[in-house]
């Protein structure tokens, strides 16, 4: 689905690329011993090699190569059983070496693909071109003090997998569904926990506009997007300020632009043209690295079930439709919750109770599955008493809101509350009949032809019976009576 | 190949290192003559010959994945030029 902008003189089609540093889940740092915990006291996770101290040597970790691999796989990418480290010269208070390790020409991982899972239930497949490994910078501190900057180390040198996708994305929509898709293959993986608020997944965007036909436009690369939001955002700001700068005769300039989250708005990044000459040559402290393709078969053989497995398994098992099944393996965790709610179920009505009931009061508590209140058993237990007649799917809703609130039982609240639909006939009809007394004009009306009004006299019995009488039964026996 | 007084200005900038203006030119000479010294070395015919990555024989080493170091902030800041706290301080370094 291209987004197309309609500009003065005709339209033009976004390209995008973008590039994700995702953070490496792992206990100790790329090249050193140092932790990687989040939010620890400044400079406390900082080893010498860290602080680039003269005569320190890096020494791989072999997690983080593993997992490296290991998210390669999930992107369906070639691995390269031999890759190189390069240095990244530049120079920034957060880098103490002044180079960074990363790969350039011979990365760990080469071309893949994702398969982005659209609104409409329709796929579309988006390329990798490469995924590399390389060490984060520490954190400058900007705000504590107006007149200085503060440095941090203890982020420099975590590993970071920077993933790059081929210029394969046509509108904010998509760019929104490939960084959830990624985020949701990481978590799957378990190689990167996705928080982007965090930071612990990057997003930088490289925009550039076409007319129908015509090669691609010089492109920009927009930084410091924090946000699935704010990258859909800063995409459609930015293709729009280009269409309108080419339709008044200007030449877009291909520079770096930074995205301002509280105008919505992308400028400038003046004064770093000159910092783009990184002079990458081979870190002479590292051999290159090979892998063993005995060991990388062994990672592929103990991947999990990947989101797109599961989805078209959940398709099939289930009879779930194709949107149904993506919202509900996007995240790990909600697919087991309904795998285990669905266990001897219909498979239909939980994925129903899961999506509209569920995820909504998730949403509104501000809360993650895995916090739920109700359990997945306790939400097949609620299914069950609707399946078995017990209750009626509307009084199922309350005792759910109930469940929600408290984390009890639905037979337990049931059975407290007195909610157990009443099926038995002559209770209904007895019902049925003070309501049709109390109501004899509008009886009259109904006989002489005013049909709406069936649907008052339904209302006036289950208000009667607080709406534990069966509707079904309710139906018949009014029906029956009124055709006396 | 030789190298203009353009160039060593643009890599003692990269570099980070003051130069003077008297420096220039003889550092000009000094790494025209070192790179055609190395020059000399597109006399040797390597068609076929896959770059060398490396001169010793050895597998990268690989360290565990645990952690056997960190909790020593006094010794990462002892060489600090200023600091607060647990932090380096360093000129403000944003636009």
């Amino acid at each position: 689905m291209t987004a197309r902008i309609a500009g003065r003189t005709g339209d033009f089609e976004m390209v995008i690329g973008l590039e994700v540093h995702a953070q490496v889940v792992s206990n100790a740092k790329l090249f050193s011993g140092a932790g990687t915990a989040f939010g620890a006291e400044p400079n406390c996770q900082v080893s010498p090699v860290d602080a680039a101290m003269p005569g320190m040597l890096p020494v791989i970790n072999e997690f983080c190569v593993e997992q490296a691999v290991r998210t390669g796989l999930g992107l369906k990418a070639e691995i390269n059983s031999f890759s190189v480290f390069d240095r990244k010269n530049y120079f920034y208070p957060d880098l103490p070496a002044g180079y960074q390790i990363s790969q350039y020409s011979q990365p760990i991982v080469g071309r893949g693909s994702i398969l982005l899972d659209m609104d409409d239930g329709a796929t579309r497949e988006v390329g990798i071109t490469r995924l590399h490994l390389e060490q984060d910078a520490g954190k400058s501190v900007h705000d504590r003090d107006p007149q200085v900057t503060h440095v941090d180390l203890n982020r420099n040198g975590i590993a970071l997998m920077e993933i790059v996708s081929e210029p394969d994305i046509r509108s904010a929509q998509e760019a929104g569904a490939y960084l959830r898709k990624l985020r949701s293959i990481l978590r799957y993986l378990g190689t990167c926990d996705g928080n982007m608020e965090q930071g612990s997944m990057r997003c930088d965007a490289n925009v550039s506009v076409r007319r129908d036909g015509e090669p691609y436009g010089i492109r920009c690369e927009i930084k410091n997007l924090n946000s699935v939001r704010n990258v859909m955002r800063a995409i459609d700001y930015e293709a729009g300020r280009q269409v309108e700068a080419i339709e008044d005769g200007d030449e877009v300039a291909q520079e770096t632009r930074l995205f301002d989250a509280a105008k919505g708005t992308t400028r400038t990044m003046r004064g770093k043209e000159e910092a783009h000459d990184y002079r990458y040559f081979p870190d002479p402290d590292l051999v290159p690295l090979v892998l063993d393709p005995d060991w990388i078969a062994a990672i592929e053989a103990a991947l999990p079930e990947l989101p797109d497995d599961k989805k078209n398994r959940f398709v099939e098992a289930y009879g779930l439709s194709s949107y149904d099944a993506g919202v509900l393996v996007s995240e790990r965790a909600c697919a087991e919750y309904f795998e285990t709610a669905a266990q001897g179920r219909d498979p239909k009505v939980v994925a129903n109770w899961l999506t509209v009931e569920l995820f909504g009061a998730l949403n509104k508590a501000a809360l993650d599955i895995d916090q739920s209140p109700v359990s997945a058993r306790a939400l097949g237990g609620l299914v069950d008493l609707i399946a078995d007649a017990t209750i009626s799917g509307r009084i199922a809703k309350e005792v759910f809101a109930e469940m929600f609130e408290t984390g009890r039982e639905a037979s337990e609240i049931v059975a407290e509350k007195g909610l157990k639909q009443v099926t038995d006939t002559r209770e209904i009809e007895a019902v049925v009949d003070t309501v049709l007394a109390e109501h004899g004009n509008k009886v009259a009306e109904f006989r002489a032809g005013k049909e709406k009004l069936f649907g008052f006299l339904v209302g006036q019995v289950m208000k009667a019976t607080k709406g534990k009488a069966n509707p079904k039964s309710v139906n018949e026996i009014l029906r029956m009576r009124l055709s006396d | 190949m030789a190298v203009d007084e353009a160039t060593v200005s643009k890599i003692a900038r990269l570099a980070r290192i003051a130069i003077s203006e008297q420096e220039r030119s003889g550092l000009a000479d000094e790494l025209s003559h070192i790179l055609t010294w190395v020059e000399r070395l597109n006399e040797v015919d390597t068609e076929g010959v896959a770059p060398m990555t490396s001169v010793v024989a050895v597998k990268l080493a690989q360290r565990a994945d645990k952690v056997s170091d960190g909790d020593r902030s006094d010794d990462i800041l002892a060489n600090a030029p200023r600091r607060d706290g647990d932090y380096f301080v360093v000129p403000k370094v944003i636009e």
